[in-house]
């Protein structure tokens, strides 16, 4: 039993590999991407309009009523990055139900770089959105003996992001391989459909952390002013 | 070891390729389609607004001229009520005015009619009258009308006041001693000669008789000279009997 779809290598050239973390990765962005094409390729701009499209509208708009409800009073420039990141992780715990799929959530090489990816995204926004010595100041509020436990923050938070997507996928995984081997048939469906859950939520939590920090960092400087 | 950096390097990438793909694919041209769709609603409601805004202010033009076009149909309706009651008022004077005057023609004519209906019967009975007295002098005492008449015009004649007597002189000498003697019938020689000598000895003078007849100027016998006059004549007789007939014909009023 592999503990992470790391240890699943297909071909190897040095440190270059093909595992099943980045096929699976593949063939989830080809989905969503090939799905996404055939669905807005012949979008109506009138009033009447596809079940795909209202689908994807509903996706869409829902999540960026998400996005402004954490702080975020303008989504549209944090959508992109926040909205693949719910709808990867999502798409990834969905895919669970089919046999033999191992979701790349599961490695916590694919969470670790999620979580990289919203450890470099958070300083951009708020660098872009306040300038980057307002942003570093923020690290010294409310005094300068902050700053290293400000610095440690981020970087706990960023671990905790990675792990507790991994963790909970992972275990998920696990947890349908045993009962699988030891109570083929019953149990494993109702894990799987509880899996179904658990995915959905832990999407949701990642979103919504990532959304969180990221208005933190956009909002600082106007913080002091709202307490 | 659960990391491996080969894989945080390529999935990193590939999550950013993710992103760029999905906003190039999903978010833009959903997020278009909606805007287009807000800004098409926007405007439709927009235009809804102008229109309802058009309708109310054509509707309120509409009842205002609804109104104007109400009282002046009403003022019309009046003015044509006035305008036809006082034409009512008029033709029902005009009518009744002719009623009036084919009343009053009606009545002229009924008049006209009667009265030459009396005169036509006031003739006829004359004539029966003077028929029967002819045929009952005649029956009775071998007499004509003719000279009965006279003798009662004589009689008459003869008994006539001093005073009446006086001014009929009087006015026979003022008419050169013409005397006019009238009757219904022609009278014989004789009775001219008679009453010539009547005239002569009752009013003393010598005068100049004029006989005339005609049925329709009096009936029976007259004498006239200069402005006077005296006659015996059955028009006493015939106005009793014409007033019994016209109180037996006339039926009773209520």
């Amino acid at each position: 039993m592999n503990l992470s779809p790391d240890q699943i290598i297909f071909w190897q050239y040095g440190v270059v590999k093909l595992n099943a973390t980045l096929l699976y990765t593949w063939t989830l962005m080809l989905v969503l991407v090939l799905g996404s094409w055939l669905i807005t390729r012949q979008l109506s701009h009138t009033l009447s309009r596809s079940r795909w499209q209202n689908m994807l509208e509903i996706i869409v708009t829902t999540l960026e009523q998400q996005i402004r409800e954490v702080g975020l009073a303008e989504p549209r420039p944090y959508l992109g990055f926040l909205a693949s990141l719910f709808l990867f992780v999502a798409i990834a715990s969905l895919a669970t139900i089919i046999p033999f799929y191992e979701p790349p959530t599961g490695s916590l090489s694919t969470t670790a770089a999620l979580a990289v990816c919203v450890f470099i995204a958070v300083p951009m926004f708020g660098i872009q959105q306040q300038g980057l010595l307002a942003y570093l100041k923020a690290y010294t509020e409310p005094t300068i003996i902050m700053l290293p436990f400000n610095l440690i923050s981020e970087l706990s938070r960023t671990l905790a992001l990675a792990v507790r997507l991994f963790g909970n996928m992972m275990s998920g995984a696990m947890i349908i391989a045993i009962l699988v081997s030891i109570t083929p048939f019953i149990f494993p469906v109702v894990i799987t459909l509880l899996g179904l859950l658990t995915g959905m939520v832990q999407a949701y939590i990642f979103f919504i952390l990532a959304a969180v920090y990221i208005a933190a960092a956009t909002r600082v400087s106007t913080a002091p002013q709202d307490t | 070891m659960l990391i491996d950096w080969f894989t945080v390097i390529a999935q990193t990438l590939n999550f950013l390729i993710l992103v760029w793909l999905l906003k190039r694919f999903l978010y833009q041209p959903i997020l278009d389609a909606i805007d287009a769709r807000e800004k098409r609603i926007a405007d439709e409601l927009a235009a809804a607004a102008t229109k309802q805004q058009q309708a109310v202010k054509q509707r309120d033009d509409f009842q205002q001229k609804n109104a104007e076009f109400d009282q002046k149909r009403q003022a019309l309706l009046q003015q044509a009520t006035a305008a036809a009651e006082t034409e009512r008022q008029r033709l029902l004077k005009a009518a009744q005015h002719s009623a009036d005057e084919l009343a009053a023609q009606r009545q002229l004519s009924l008049q006209l009619e009667q009265q030459a209906l009396q005169q036509q019967l006031r003739e006829q009975t004359q004539q029966q009258v003077f028929a029967i007295a002819r045929k009952t002098l005649s029956d009775l005492s071998n007499k004509t009308l003719e000279s009965a008449m006279v003798a009662m015009f004589m009689q008459k004649l003869n008994n006539l006041p001093d005073d009446a007597k006086a001014v009929l002189t009087a006015s026979i000498k003022k008419a050169d001693n013409v005397v006019c003697i009238s009757s219904t019938f022609a009278l014989s020689d004789n009775e001219h000669a008679t009453l010539q000598q009547a005239v002569n000895s009752s009013f003393a003078l010598a005068a100049t008789l004029r006989f005339e007849s005609s049925d329709k100027a009096i009936a029976g016998i007259a004498l006239s000279a200069g402005g006077q006059r005296i006659a015996w004549t059955i028009d006493a007789y015939l106005s009793a009997l014409e007033k019994t007939i016209t109180q037996r014909v006339t039926p009773p009023s209520c």
